[in-house]
């Protein structure tokens, strides 16, 4: 099978490449090219991503396959950094992540793909995807290693697009994923993970949404929940609901810590309280898309609402085609709009929405 | 089978070249400004290969400089001419919009430095016609560059013309010839220009090496400062071993061009026309009638340019999306964009360009590969929208 693998340069997308070279596939590793490399003459030779190119062609010469960058920037654009600054100055929390998978990787480079006459993309993500024989409907299940499991990211996946991909590492440790590339000498094997949302690679995203948004960010007051102005801030586009660090405001009674408890566009208002006025029991989600035939009456899954947040039990109502009511047993804490909640039975995912 | 159709980004090395490459590299090795035996060996190495250059091009040995390429050439020929030139008074550089960016980025370094650029603008042939140059140039012009064979469309340049306005109005006339050079025939006299600058891996010589020729007696200051190789002008010990592939490439050239133009157009015509006739919605960007032998520059309607040559890559066949430099960046081909082409037809057009290697069964390959490749891309363009556009179940 012609197979074409995204390849990041990092080791899991490096590896994915070399399992399924090895189980004698004809793979094509394509890397995307999705902001300005070359930055311009003030930043020559400073971006860490052209290492990353760098080192994709490396592991595809060590693995002698073909390997070409591709140029999603006008794409990547559209799709994933527009989205993102539109989310952040609405004042909500974007999962930047999950539309570059859902839109770009299996969209834009499936398409590229099919068109050099390949059957599917791969991508170093830790999840699995399975056919079901009888019915013929795919599902995506979370990645053998917990720790890494990044199915919560994949959740907008269509069955059109589980159908063409593939997850080399998925049904493997992190541990092995290493021990492959080292045993089959890549020369990326000890390079760390990255963490960080790879089109800010400073990590500074209050500058970042600064320069894209220019001129629509601006500065507000910061209120408790009776209205009561404890401060001010550069721009709700720099808060997250949830947040404690960075407020410079304190309970003017008890001195207690406060956190971002909402975020309001309109009025330019950053809403602080205490941690348990953070608590909720319901959400909405709109987006939805389920992996499993859309349930006409409530179903009991785990709700994940955040990447690193434990699964909590919960009535899952599709209201009608794209939305959702998610009643938690339990509160929760910092439900944040913007991000993304994924239903779980067991390490099945059984679809997931946008919070609004 | 594997077809190689990338001649103007480099060509293979003729076997000769190659040979003298290593053998002056094994047995050629002293510095060629010793004085003793080693040293003297080497100058003799590299004195050889002036003499061929210079008769490639029908100039003096003495009048050439060696250096590690066309863009060094390029590089030298503008900054050098500026430097000598700014006591003069004259602050106005022009070239053609379609110049390589060896040409066109040194230019932008100048105007930081307070030049005054003008470019040149062409029509949809791909050639600047003179009088656009009559229109630019004035008494405070100092340098015109135009390049003598565009590298992403092959059209040739009226370079004499444009050199004798340039003479009429006081200024040097620089025309780098690194894709014509070894490909055409060129005398540096008929042609009336001051600096022409050549490249040798374009002719089948190695990489790292080229040439600037300067007339006798243009101010010129050099750009490398150092020791006094290249009578002054071109610091820093030589490239022996890539000199004398220069040397080897250029007599092989010479003594082959007649030949090699006619055999090398015919399969140049021979592909274009087979593209043409069996793929629907193809065109040929650039003039047809002045061109160099080797090159098409062909629009594909429907289709990125990017995808197809990939494809044709994993098919066996290599080519490229204009300047082998600008792959890899989104901006469309700054040569198409200057001719005035629709925005579509700078994203889909593919260079083909063939060289001394080159066989009719290559050719037959293409022609035969292609339409099923376009057709390809064209029906998932056709249909695959949808998963761009996100559309769920």
């Amino acid at each position: 099978m012609r197979i074409v693998v995204a390849m990041s340069g990092g080791v899991d997308s490096s590896v994915a490449a070399a399992l399924l070279a090895d189980q004698g596939h004809d793979i094509i590793g394509l890397s995307m090219q999705l902001y300005d490399q070359a930055g311009g003459e003030a930043s020559f030779g400073s971006c860490c991503s052209l290492d990353d190119l760098h080192d994709a062609r490396r592991v595809a010469a060590a693995l002698n396959i073909p390997h070409y960058i591709v140029n999603f920037e006008r794409q990547f654009h559209e799709h994933v950094v527009s989205n993102f600054v539109r989310e952040y100055t609405a004042g909500r929390t974007p999962l930047p992540c999950a539309h570059c998978n859902s839109d770009l990787k299996f969209a834009t480079l499936l398409e590229r793909a099919q068109g050099l006459g390949a059957d599917a993309v791969a991508t170093g993500h830790y999840a699995r995807v399975e056919r079901d024989a009888a019915s013929g409907r795919y599902s995506l299940r979370r990645g053998a290693d917990a720790a890494k499991d990044q199915s919560y990211f994949l959740f907008s996946l269509t069955q059109q697009q589980l159908a063409c991909a593939v997850f080399p590492v998925g049904d493997r440790p992190k541990h092995s994923v290493r021990e492959y590339a080292r045993q089959r000498q890549l020369p990326v094997a000890n390079k760390p993970d990255s963490q960080e949302i790879c089109f800010i690679p400073d990590h500074d995203y209050a500058a970042f949404l600064d320069r894209q948004a220019s001129g629509t960010t601006r500065g507000g007051a910061i209120v408790d929940e009776h209205g009561h102005v404890l401060g001010g801030h550069q721009g709700i586009h720099r808060f997250t609901v949830g947040q404690r660090k960075g407020l410079g405001v304190r309970a003017s009674t008890s001195g207690a810590p406060m956190y971002v408890l909402a975020l309001r566009p309109s009025e330019r208002q950053v809403v602080v309280g205490p941690k348990a006025a953070l608590e909720r029991t319901m959400l909405r989600a709109s987006g939805v898309n389920w992996i499993i035939d859309r349930p006409s009456s409530p179903i009991r899954a785990a709700a994940q609402i955040r990447h690193r947040h434990q699964p909590a039990p919960a009535a899952i109502q599709s209201i009608d085609d794209g939305r959702a009511e998610i009643v938690f047993d339990a509160p929760q804490i910092a439900i944040t709009p913007g991000q993304a909640v994924v239903f779980y039975v067991e390490d099945l995912v059984v679809g997931g929405g946008w919070i609004d | 089978m594997r077809v190689y159709f990338d001649y103007n980004a480099t060509t293979p090395p003729a076997p000769e070249v190659t040979e003298a490459v290593v053998r002056v590299t094994r047995d050629t090795f002293g510095n060629a400004s010793s004085v003793h035996h080693f040293g003297q060996q080497a100058k003799a190495a590299i004195d050889e290969a002036r003499s061929a250059v210079a008769s490639l091009i029908n100039a003096d040995p003495s009048e050439l400089v060696f250096t590690g390429g066309g863009t060094e050439a390029d590089n030298f020929a503008v900054r050098g001419a500026a430097d000598a030139l700014e006591a003069t008074g004259r602050k106005q550089i022009i070239a053609s919009a379609i110049e390589h960016e060896a040409v066109l980025n040194t230019l932008r370094a100048l105007a930081r430095r307070g030049w005054r650029t003008t470019l040149l603008p062409v029509d949809e042939s791909g050639i600047v016609a003179p009088d656009r140059l009559r229109e630019a140039i004035t008494a405070d012009t100092a340098i015109v560059s135009v390049m003598h064979a565009n590298n992403e469309i092959g059209t040739i340049q009226p370079v004499r013309e444009l050199a004798a306005i340039a003479h009429e109005h006081g200024a040097l006339m620089h025309t780098d010839a690194v894709q014509s050079a070894g490909k055409i025939a060129i005398d540096v006299r008929a042609l009336g220009v001051d600096l022409l600058s050549l490249s040798a891996h374009k002719f089948n010589g190695p990489k790292g090496a080229g040439a600037l020729w300067i007339k006798r007696g243009t101010r010129i200051q050099p750009i490398l400062t150092g020791g006094k190789h290249e009578r002054n002008r071109r610091a820093g010990t030589e490239n022996v071993p890539a000199i004398a592939g220069l040397g080897v490439a250029a007599r092989l050239a010479a003594g082959k061009l007649a030949d090699q133009d006619a055999r090398v157009g015919a399969l140049r015509d021979r592909l274009e026309e087979g593209i043409l006739r069996g793929v629907p919605g193809t065109v040929v960007n650039g003039a047809r009638t002045s061109r160099v032998p080797n090159t098409t520059n062909i629009s594909f309607d429907h289709v990125e340019a990017e995808s197809l040559l990939i494809a044709l890559d994993l098919d066996g066949v290599a080519v490229s999306t204009g300047s082998a430099c600008s792959s890899g960046s989104l901006e469309p081909s700054h040569v198409l964009r200057a001719m005035g082409l629709p925005a579509h037809r700078t994203q889909n057009s593919l260079r083909f360009s063939l060289g001394r290697f080159s066989t009719d069964e290559e050719v037959d390959r293409v022609v035969e590969i292609l339409p099923r490749l376009v057709e390809k891309l064209r029906a998932l363009t056709r249909n695959g929208r949808n998963l761009e556009l996100g559309i769920r179940n």
